[in-house]
């Protein structure tokens, strides 16, 4: 059973066309790679996904509902690590813990001792009651996704989780993510630009670039459709060797100034 | 019944954040203070012996209900700006991803702001009281506190709904200031409603403050132009249209 399809879904903003037109499935219990490098649309895709932009045209459904109209039913079935910032400074990091596990009505037995354990997971039980402004950007990320694994959902979107963790946490976040994955059947959907992250962890690999998908399948799959030997020869062959930058970002953020109300 | 308990432990979360957010920062609790107890002093006095020979009585009797209500309009109304800020700093999406309907997000905000602009309403009261300000009728006090929920209520709810629209930090208070000086002034915050030109009475009359003010002036000065029931009916209706408009436009915002 497919609990993500994706049909023909494009997302514009303004005059980029930031998704172009993809489809792919995801099967229910395995572990989903979209691997991509900066600006290809991983992030404005699972944004699509989980409610928080409207596509411009196609079909997605997630666990059976469209998140445009059931939006709902959607959230009820979803989890996520954003990649951008999204903690409450002002609260410590235990507030911000527990206002999640309310949010998504995780019964309080089970919310108290799973802020304890995921607390010890990222490392930050003896700062629990520190308010997240005193925080390192570090401390920040890994608290985030002690927050994202909080509630056990069917579907977890993990959006370039361990970008800036050092090996340990990954680690660490990784065999938590597994034994979810294994034991209570989580599907999960991650982006990522790192190769041996996606070989590494995924059961199925998306190769995505200038909003289109270049190619899918196992990493060995990848690897034969490319004639290399590894994933990283083939994601290059695939979406060329040039090094891209974030240069869009700066871009955005000049234009949403300028625009000061939305449509 | 699940479900009731749901929305209640939903709503009492984000109350509770904004509550916690607005108490922590000292500078906001003690920076809207000075607004209020400026135009208390350099109107109550300044003004006071001219009402008086005007035959209007004790100006700070009549003037202070009117600040009590600029104090919760501005608290309220600039509340607003958490939203823009969670969008700023992004906990917005954590918010607008939940399982959880955009009614409970707006209402649970709206009564967080709602409280913070109460509680400096009251602040004021008590200011005011030490200044010489005396109610007529200390039983009808729970009417005005009642009267300073609802409108506090009300204009957070406004100040929510619009911020919800914005993008940008700067455009925030110049639209609420656009909004709140001619609400203000146009009151009956500062002068009584009866004998005015036409033209300026009608505008009084489609001033929301207005029926808040009396409302409150009503109560503790026994000084009212519309009624009671006039009063809360108004501010009852603009609750739930603000609240449900701003409900709304939660459901339609993207990040
Ligand atoms: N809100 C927005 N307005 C305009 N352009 C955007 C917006 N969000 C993303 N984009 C653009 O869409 C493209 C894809 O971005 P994104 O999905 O963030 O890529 P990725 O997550 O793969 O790095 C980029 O060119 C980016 O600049
Ligand atoms: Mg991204």
């Amino acid at each position: 059973m497919n609990i993500i399809e994706v049909k023909n879904l494009v997302k514009r903003f303004d005059d980029i066309v930031a998704v172009d037109d993809i489809s792919f499935a995801v099967e229910k219990g395995k572990i989903f790679a979209f691997l991509g490098p900066n600006g290809a649309g991983k992030t404005t895709t699972i944004k699509m996904f989980t409610t928080l932009l409207q596509p411009t045209s196609g079909k997605i459904s997630i666990n059976g509902f469209d998140p445009s109209t059931q939006s709902d039913s959607v959230r009820q079935s979803l989890g996520i690590i954003f990649q951008d910032p999204s903690l409450d400074d002002e609260l410590t990091a235990w507030e911000n813990l527990e206002f999640h596990g309310v949010l998504y009505g995780v019964s309080k037995k089970i919310r108290r001792q799973r802020i304890e354990e995921l607390l010890k997971v990222v490392e930050l039980e003896n700062r629990r009651d520190h308010l997240v402004k005193e925080f390192s950007g570090g401390m920040k990320r890994r608290l985030e996704i002690a927050r994202g694994l909080l509630h056990h959902p069917q579907i977890i979107f993990l959006d370039e989780p361990t970008l800036g963790l050092d090996p340990q946490t990954r680690n660490h976040l990784w065999g938590y993510i597994k034994d979810m994955n294994q034991k209570e059947d989580v599907t999960v959907f991650f982006s990522t630009h790192y190769m041996q992250e996606a070989e590494k962890m995924a059961d199925q690999i998306a190769i995505i670039d200038h909003g289109k998908i270049v190619a899918q399948g196992s990493a060995q799959d990848l690897e034969k459709q490319t004639q290399t030997d590894t994933l990283e020869d083939a994601f290059l062959q695939l979406t060329g060797k040039d090094i891209r930058e974030d240069s869009a970002k700066a871009i955005d953020r000049l234009r949403t100034n300028r625009r000061v109300w939305r449509r | 019944m699940e479900k009731i308990k749901r929305y209640g432990q939903i709503i009492y979360i984000l109350w509770l954040r904004q509550i916690k957010r607005h108490y922590r920062s000292r500078a906001r609790v003690v920076g809207s203070l000075a607004q209020p107890i400026l135009f208390l002093v350099a109107l109550g006095f300044g003004f006071g012996p001219i009402y008086q020979r005007a035959g209007g009585g004790d100006y700070i009797q009549f003037i202070a209900p009117g600040i009590v209500a600029m104090s919760i309009i501005f608290t309220a109304m600039f509340a607003g700006i958490e939203v823009i800020y969670d969008k700023q700093f992004g906990f917005l999406k954590e918010t607008l991803v939940a399982p959880v309907k955009r009614w409970n997000i707006m209402l649970g905000r709206t009564l967080g702001g709602a409280t913070v602009a109460t509680i400096q309403g009251l602040i004021v009261l008590v200011i005011s009281f030490l200044i010489g300000f005396r109610p007529d009728n200390l039983w009808l006090l729970p009417v005005a506190i009642l009267m300073m929920i609802l409108m506090a209520t009300f204009f957070t709810a406004l100040g929510t709904a619009i911020a919800s629209k914005l993008e940008d930090m700067q455009a925030f208070p110049l639209i609420i200031n656009f909004l709140i000086m001619p609400l203000f002034f146009l009151s009956g915050a500062l002068f009584p409603l009866e004998g005015l030109p036409r033209t300026i009475q009608i505008i009084t009359y489609l001033d929301p403050l207005s029926y808040g003010v009396d409302g409150i002036r009503g109560a503790l000065s026994s000084q009212l132009h519309f009624g009671f029931s006039h009063d809360f009916g108004i501010i009852i209706i603009l609750v739930f249209l603000a609240l449900g408009i701003g409900s709304w436009l939660f459901s339609k915002i993207e990040v």
